[in-house]
């Protein structure tokens, strides 16, 4: 029978207190474990569940949706366990009222059981975005065991399935119903997967794999409206415009604290319920615990948290408290094949320094922030072996002085190398190596290889690339090759040519020529391919890396808004008092009454304080604020008129005289050329900014040879001259050659230009550019080949397409409406508290 | 909370890598920043060299090079960085359930001496 449990306690059952828990799911459950295993027979115990069925692990529901468990897998505490330790079960009636006069919880079934302690572990409800539709049969959330079956009942028909919120848990439903064979699509607010613990680079990482995997991953996605039809959801439309079609639709955006009962009950609530550090709510006689509660100020997620509070929880509840400190978080995505762990603060700051370590082999991250001689925090990627070691390191915040160095190479390195105290010198792992050991993998170049030919007289990194092919190739080695250099020649090094900026070993022509040879398409995936040293690079390689792609991919590469200088991100040019000036783009440098009316009109409407006259035959239009450039823009445009661009790293202005058809001296018809040239080549993104003047005769009253193309014109057609410059340093043109007519000097023009920008250093001018190169070079680049004239032309012509689209215009109708915009709904409130 | 915290809104209304502004009365301005590992900052939006807006320069890591003449202002402290010396105020923030709040007295505070003035 079952009455010998009386009989060993026959006392305790009117001595015992009474614990009610409202909860029992995980943190409710594991609370009552640890208070059983501290003092088994101090509590009666009654747990209350909204879910008809015994507590399970929830963080293994993803599992369960991947089919790589089932639900009798990730139960925690099956019947028995109830049973075992005379608890009361109450599932399925979820409570509904707590009345703390009476010491009473009510649940829906009108049952009423009196506490002496109540412990509220509610967790948190899944947050709905509310966008219409967000109620329709199909729309699902991911929380519990019926979200799961729900998922499975629509992946049993197969169709499309989207994923709303590209967060931890919408990876991993979005990862099970792939596997389950729908087609998935995940719609992403930011422009970062699971921008809360990645950086851009991992997050980069991530999209690309599961991109690799066939999911479709829409990042910078708002969600607008979920779309009907015949009374079940039909599909997702988002802001921009796009439809996606559903089948089903997981909302997965975020949690929320469950506190209704709690704030019923009038404990104190604010984001979470209130708890000190025993977890007791501002009732004494109430406790709280797990995601449902707010601890200073924190509210967690995650499980690791409710670990470390259910302690202190049952320490308290004992008589022995301990108080509960808060937690450090982890993170690792349950998706099987893909490794990823982030922990602690990666925001750096001053003192926190990044140490980065990239395999583009291994397709491998790793980033450790140590601050003040402590780990801070850590991004893995494609190799998590270590992440529990970061984090232990993290946590108990151990100097890690001794072993920084090889901090990113692992524990098994570091610890190695700190025992052998041969850490103080960097290079020491590395004359360790015997001279057999490969040191680029790539080329097959061992140690020995390599220090043999430093020895015979390559004495900087380019020269070890050019002679035995160390580190020439993917450049993982660089670092090795660098300490090699370091060994054999101690200050001797030369420095090779300049690398792009100190975020990286190469220099601007091997990233170009990797961009193209490896097929890269993305600045964190160039990043990550050539080993780049920080996480995301520095204002120098950005905008470098930007303008690189979008030569080499044009149509393809997405132009990068934050990694372009203010002006070209404003599309004016910046003046000392943060203000704008703004010129329209004038043909030649020919404008009209229309046009003259409209840039008055706009410089009394916005009362800009000066107007001038450019060099570039233009008018400039000064002091216009950020917030009234669409404006200004969408009256410009309305007279015909659109950027001039004097703000790029781009084709500026084209320079006439007036020509045979007024001049007395005039040769050819330079004002109708310029205009011609200015049509093809207005638009175009270059390594620098680039001016070009048409002169219709010798006298060469457009100043043609101090332009980067310059064309004067003479009886028998035109000469072309090329690299000239008016600015710090004067440079008069060279000479390119003549052509006879119109159509081969602007044929001549456009491939010239394509030269350019495909080989020049990112704000290299013509002029450093030809000195750097020679003009033997360009020549030769042109005119070696009598088809490269042709080809150039015709990869500018290709690339123009994509170009000539007036900036201005798709401003003035409201895109990147916030880049003009203060914060402006809070300015009231701003204002208000001072009044 | 919401004595001391001025709510200026959700954090999505800047986009990673980018920085908004605040007005604040007497013409002067708030620059937050939120960086491309999704931290967000508040300093006074000009650069301690020659009152640059440091909102319109470029992101990267922690820190932002202002567009006038490419010094480099550490988003956590407001110290230039590297050989430049200089400090720019920064606004106490706290990001809470999506939201960005701005300590109130430093907005306030930060304005006073512009209202006298004014």
């Amino acid at each position: 029978m079952n009455a010998p449990m009386n009989f060993e306690n026959p006392r305790q059952e009117a001595t015992r207190e009474r614990l009610v828990v409202i909860g029992n799911g995980m943190a409710g459950c594991r609370a009552v474990e640890e208070i059983l295993a501290r003092d088994p027979d101090r509590y009666s115990i009654a747990i209350f569940g909204a879910e008809p069925r015994v507590n399970y692990n929830r963080i293994m529901l993803s599992p369960v949706l991947a089919g790589e468990k089932a639900f009798a897998d990730i139960v925690i505490n099956p019947d028995e366990w109830y049973a075992e330790n005379g608890i009361d079960l109450i599932s399925g009636d979820p409570v509904e009222r707590i009345d703390r006069t009476t010491q009473t919880v009510i649940a829906r079934s009108g049952r009423v059981e009196p506490y002496d302690r109540l412990l509220i572990a509610t967790g948190s409800d899944p947050f709905i975005i509310p966008v219409p539709g967000a109620n329709l049969p199909g729309v699902v959330t991911f929380r519990d065991l019926d979200d799961v079956d729900k998922m499975l009942a629509a992946a049993e028909k197969g169709g499309n399935a989207v994923v709303i919120g590209g967060g931890l848990l919408g990876l991993e439903a979005a990862h099970g119903l792939n596997l389950r064979g729908m087609a998935v699509t995940v719609i992403h607010l930011m422009p970062t997967l699971m921008e809360r613990q990645l950086d851009e680079a991992a997050g980069y990482l991530l999209k690309s794999e599961l991109e690799r995997r066939g999911q479709a991953i829409l990042t910078g996605a708002d969600t607008a409206e979920i779309v009907e039809q015949d009374g079940h959801v039909a599909g997702v439309r988002l802001k921009d415009g796009r439809e996606i079609p559903a089948d089903i639709v997981v909302m997965a955006v975020g949690i929320r604290p469950a506190t209704a009962l709690a704030r019923t009950a009038g404990l104190e609530v604010e984001r979470g319920i209130v708890v000190d550090d025993h977890m007791v709510t501002s009732d004494p006689a109430i406790m709280a615990v797990g995601e449902c509660v707010q601890h200073q100020g924190t509210c967690y997620g995650l499980v690791a948290p409710l670990w470390d509070m259910c302690r202190a929880l049952a320490d308290h509840a004992t008589g022995a408290p301990s108080g509960y400190q808060g937690s450090v978080t982890s993170t690792k995505l349950k998706v099987s094949g893909i490794d990823l762990f982030s922990a602690g603060d990666f925001s750096g700051g001053d003192g926190a320094e990044d140490i980065v370590m990239r395999d583009a082999a291994r397709g491998v991250y790793k980033r450790v922030i140590v601050k003040d001689d402590r780990l801070v925090g850590a991004v893995l990627y494609g190799d998590t072996a270590d992440g529990s070691w970061y984090f232990d390191l993290l946590r108990k915040g151990e100097d890690v002085s001794a072993i920084r160095d090889a901090l990113i190479f692992g524990q098994a390195f570091a610890l190695t190398a700190s025992g052998e105290g041969a850490l103080a010198d960097p290079n020491a792992a590395v004359a360790a190596l015997s001279d057999d050991a490969e040191v680029c993998g790539c080329n097959g170049v061992s140690k020995g290889a390599v220090v043999t030919t430093i020895r015979e007289g390559a004495c900087s990194l380019d020269a070890v690339r050019s002679q035995c092919k160390a580190s020439a190739s993917c450049g993982s080695c660089t670092g090795l090759v660098e300490s090699l250099l370091r060994l054999t020649l101690g200050d001797d090094i030369q420095s090779g040519p300049k690398t792009l900026c100190k975020c990286t070993s190469f220099s601007h022509d091997d990233v170009r020529r990797l961009i193209l040879k490896k097929e890269l398409k993305a600045i964190p995936q160039v990043m990550q391919e050539l080993h780049w040293a920080t996480p995301d690079g520095c204002s120098s390689c950005r905008p470098a890396l930007n303008y690189y792609l979008l030569c080499a991919w044009p149509g393809v590469y997405e132009d990068d808004q934050k990694s372009r200088f203010v002006n070209e991100r404003m599309h004016a040019n910046i003046q000392k008092d943060g203000t704008y000036s703004v010129v329209p783009r004038m043909w030649g440098g020919l404008t009209s009454p229309r046009e003259l009316r409209a840039i008055a009109d706009v410089v009394e409407k916005y009362d800009a304080p000066m107007v001038k006259v450019t060099g570039g035959q233009r008018l400039d239009i000064f002091g216009i604020r950020k917030e009234d450039l669409p404006a200004v823009w969408a009256d410009l445009n309305a007279a015909g008129m659109v950027s001039g661009h004097a703000y790029g790293k781009s084709l500026r202005t084209v320079k006439t005289c007036v020509g045979s058809e007024w001049c007395r001296f005039g040769t050819q018809d330079s004002t109708g050329l310029g205009v011609k040239i200015e049509q093809m080549t207005w638009g175009s993104w270059m390594p620098h900014k680039f001016k070009i003047a048409v002169s219709g005769c010798p006298r060469n009253c457009a100043e043609a040879t101090i332009k980067d193309f310059g064309v004067v014109c003479v009886d028998s057609g035109y000469e072309l001259h090329v690299g000239g410059n008016g600015g710090i340093k004067v440079r008069a043109t060279d000479l390119l050659c003549k052509v006879a007519t119109e159509d081969e000097a602007m044929e001549v023009c456009a491939a010239f230009i394509q030269l350019y920008r495909e080989q020049a250093h990112y704000l290299e001018r013509t002029a450093p550019w030809i000195e750097r190169v020679g003009l033997d070079h360009v020549k030769a680049g042109l005119f070696d080949d009598p088809e490269a004239v042709a080809r150039l032309a015709a990869r500018f012509r290709h690339s123009q397409q994509f170009m000539q689209d007036d900036p201005w215009t798709r401003r003035a109708q409201g895109e990147d409406a916030e880049l003009h915009q203060h914060l402006a709904e809070v300015r009231p409130l701003v204002l208000e508290t001072v009044q | 909370m919401i004595g001391d915290w001025l709510d200026i809104g959700p954090t999505d209304q800047i986009a990673p890598g980018n920085a908004r502004t605040l007005p604040v009365r007497g013409g002067e301005e708030i620059a937050i920043f939120h960086t491309l590992d999704n931290r967000f900052y508040a300093l006074v939006n000009k650069c301690p060299h020659k009152q640059g807006p440091l909102s319109q320069g470029i992101v990267h890591a922690n820190v932002v090079t202002c567009p006038l003449h490419n010094w480099n202002i550490s988003l956590k402290t407001g110290e230039a960085l590297g050989d430049d010396k200089g400090c720019v105020p920064t606004i106490p923030l706290r990001v809470d359930a999506g939201r960005i709040y701005l300590l109130r007295d430093a907005v306030v505070g930060h304005r006073k001496p512009v209202a006298k003035a004014a």
